[in-house]
């Protein structure tokens, strides 16, 4: 591995604490400094017992190739998770999952609760948005060519991400119970059950039984708001992990840089 | 010299290796010993809860379900000739959700053929489509079962005569108790009307079909005695 101090870029000047110079005794300061260096020292402290600021200028000031705003789309698909993680934890507060009651629970969210409808839109519309964001930034991977060496691993682990971001959206379909919602859940599940020989055994996984039954929706409700959020939060950990480590793709039409002196 | 001794000799005994108080004929270092028996431990902690987790979510696929004999009515509301809907409980304690058509009609010898056995008597087709699991409707003006999803048609009898359904469609055991029609288990059949247990939409039982998509633990026995 070669010498990490290198490779890292300097603290911006706005971070670095100035020193005194000796003998000089400065002006008082206004209260915008002194917060300001307050800020400076909070984070210092806590700097020189965690010891992270190499690790974050390594993660986050990196040297990039010429690049354009394709580029953003995977910060795109990671900020649609946390909308939807975020919208998702406090539509959870007023969600009951039972077969009776789930459907009188969102009819509560949607047409009763403050502001309600405005996070279920959210996050309704936002799985829509994240399902066509990471889409797009897998074409845009595919296309320029950055699933090749040595990011094999990394177009792996994003086709992971693909399959669980279905199974989010597949799992909180069924959430609201109403007629749709059911429907769909049965054929959705009837799909998953064509499979040979498994295919009978993964559906009666799936309803907790041979018929949609008593804890089907709430077996839903588990993978969809424990389950497999756990596994996106830690799949997008390695994602990253693995960008920091190899870099982004330079564009293909990016031409090789000259050397200096030849 | 001990010290040398330990690091050269690839003796599997530690007598061998001049170890200190080693035993007479004994291969495993105490250092060993006690990684092994930290990280044996380390797994017993941790399949004590990821085994009986597992279990529980496995569970319902191994589960017989129960089933009971629940009326359907008088056998005089039924004809031969049409079908009458019913609803039954198909799964309890779920309100709606877990209610079902069923459409029922008397033994019929024209379309049915010769009777097999007192589950002949009465036929009570389920609704649920044997391509994806929809609910079909039986239009009496054609006589024929139509699901709204992906337009699968049956006849009269139930066979498929059009669209992607897989097999005819799933029928129930019934039987008479005092002039009353009940209504039991169901069972699905293969393009011929040959009973197998109940499979799930989308699963054909012609040919190789009934090996490829093999019974469940969760189907019920019709001998077992019903609850309730």
């Amino acid at each position: 591995m070669p010498d990490l101090k290198k490779l890292l870029p300097p603290i911006p000047d706005a971070l670095k604490l100035q020193p005194r110079r000796a003998g000089t005794n400065p002006e008082p300061k206004g209260p915008v400094e002194q917060a300001a260096e307050a800020g400076t020292h909070a984070g210092a402290w806590i700097d020189e017992r965690m010891q992270l600021s190499g690790a974050v200028r390594w993660a986050m000031f990196r040297k990039v190739p010429r690049h354009d705003w394709t580029y953003t789309l995977g910060f795109s698909v990671m900020f649609a998770f946390l909308s939807q993680a975020v919208t998702g934890v406090f539509l959870a507060m007023a969600y009951d999952p039972s077969t009776t009651n789930a459907y009188e629970s969102i009819r509560y969210t949607t047409n009763e609760a403050f502001l309600g409808e405005f996070v279920r839109g959210m996050h309704k519309w936002g799985s829509t948005v994240m399902v066509v964001l990471v889409f797009l930034h897998m074409a845009q991977t595919f296309f320029y060519g950055a699933y090749k060496y040595p990011r094999e691993l990394n177009w792996v682990i994003g086709v992971v991400l693909l399959i669980l971001t279905m199974t989010m959206s597949f799992t909180g379909y069924l959430l609201p119970f109403d007629q749709r919602s059911y429907w769909a859940t049965i054929v959705g599940v009837n799909i998953n059950g064509t499979g040979p020989i498994v295919g009978p055994y993964l559906s009666d996984f799936l309803r907790a039984g041979p018929e949609f039954g008593a804890t089907t929706l709430s077996r839903f409700y588990a993978i969809h708001m424990l389950l497999v959020p756990g596994a996106i939060g830690a799949m997008i950990g390695a994602h990253l992990w693995l960008v920091t480590r190899l870099g982004t793709t330079s564009p293909p039409w990016n031409k090789p840089r000259k050397k200096a002196d030849s | 010299m001990a010290e040398q001794n330990r690091k050269r000799t690839k003796s599997p005994y530690t007598v061998d290796r001049d170890m200190p108080g080693a035993f007479e004929g004994e291969t495993i270092t105490r250092r060993r010993l006690m990684t092994g028996t930290a990280h044996g431990m380390g797994a017993l902690a941790a399949g004590a809860f990821v085994l009986p987790a597992l279990g529980f979510a496995l569970g319902p696929v191994f589960e017989r379900q129960k089933w009971q004999w629940q009326d359907l009515g008088p056998l005089a509301d039924f004809s031969p000739d049409t079908y009458s809907p019913k609803t039954f409980e198909i799964v309890a304690g779920i309100g709606e959700a877990g209610y079902s058509t069923v459409y029922v009609r008397l033994y019929n010898k024209e379309i049915d053929g010769p009777k097999r056995d007192k589950y002949d008597d009465v036929v009570a087709v389920s609704t649920r489509c044997m391509h994806l699991g929809c609910a079909v409707r039986f239009v009496q003006a054609a006589e024929r079962f139509v699901c709204p999803c992906h337009g699968g048609v049956y006849d009269f009898k139930g066979s498929v005569i059009g669209g992607p359904p897989v097999r005819p469609l799933d029928r129930f055991y019934t039987q008479q108790v005092d002039g009353r029609v009940q209504i039991g288990p169901r069972y699905s059949v293969n393009s011929e009307f040959t009973r197998f247990s109940p499979r799930d939409p989308g699963e054909p039982l012609d040919g190789i079909g009934q090996f490829m998509y093999p019974a469940r633990f969760s189907t019920p026995k019709l001998s077992d005695p019903p609850t309730g």
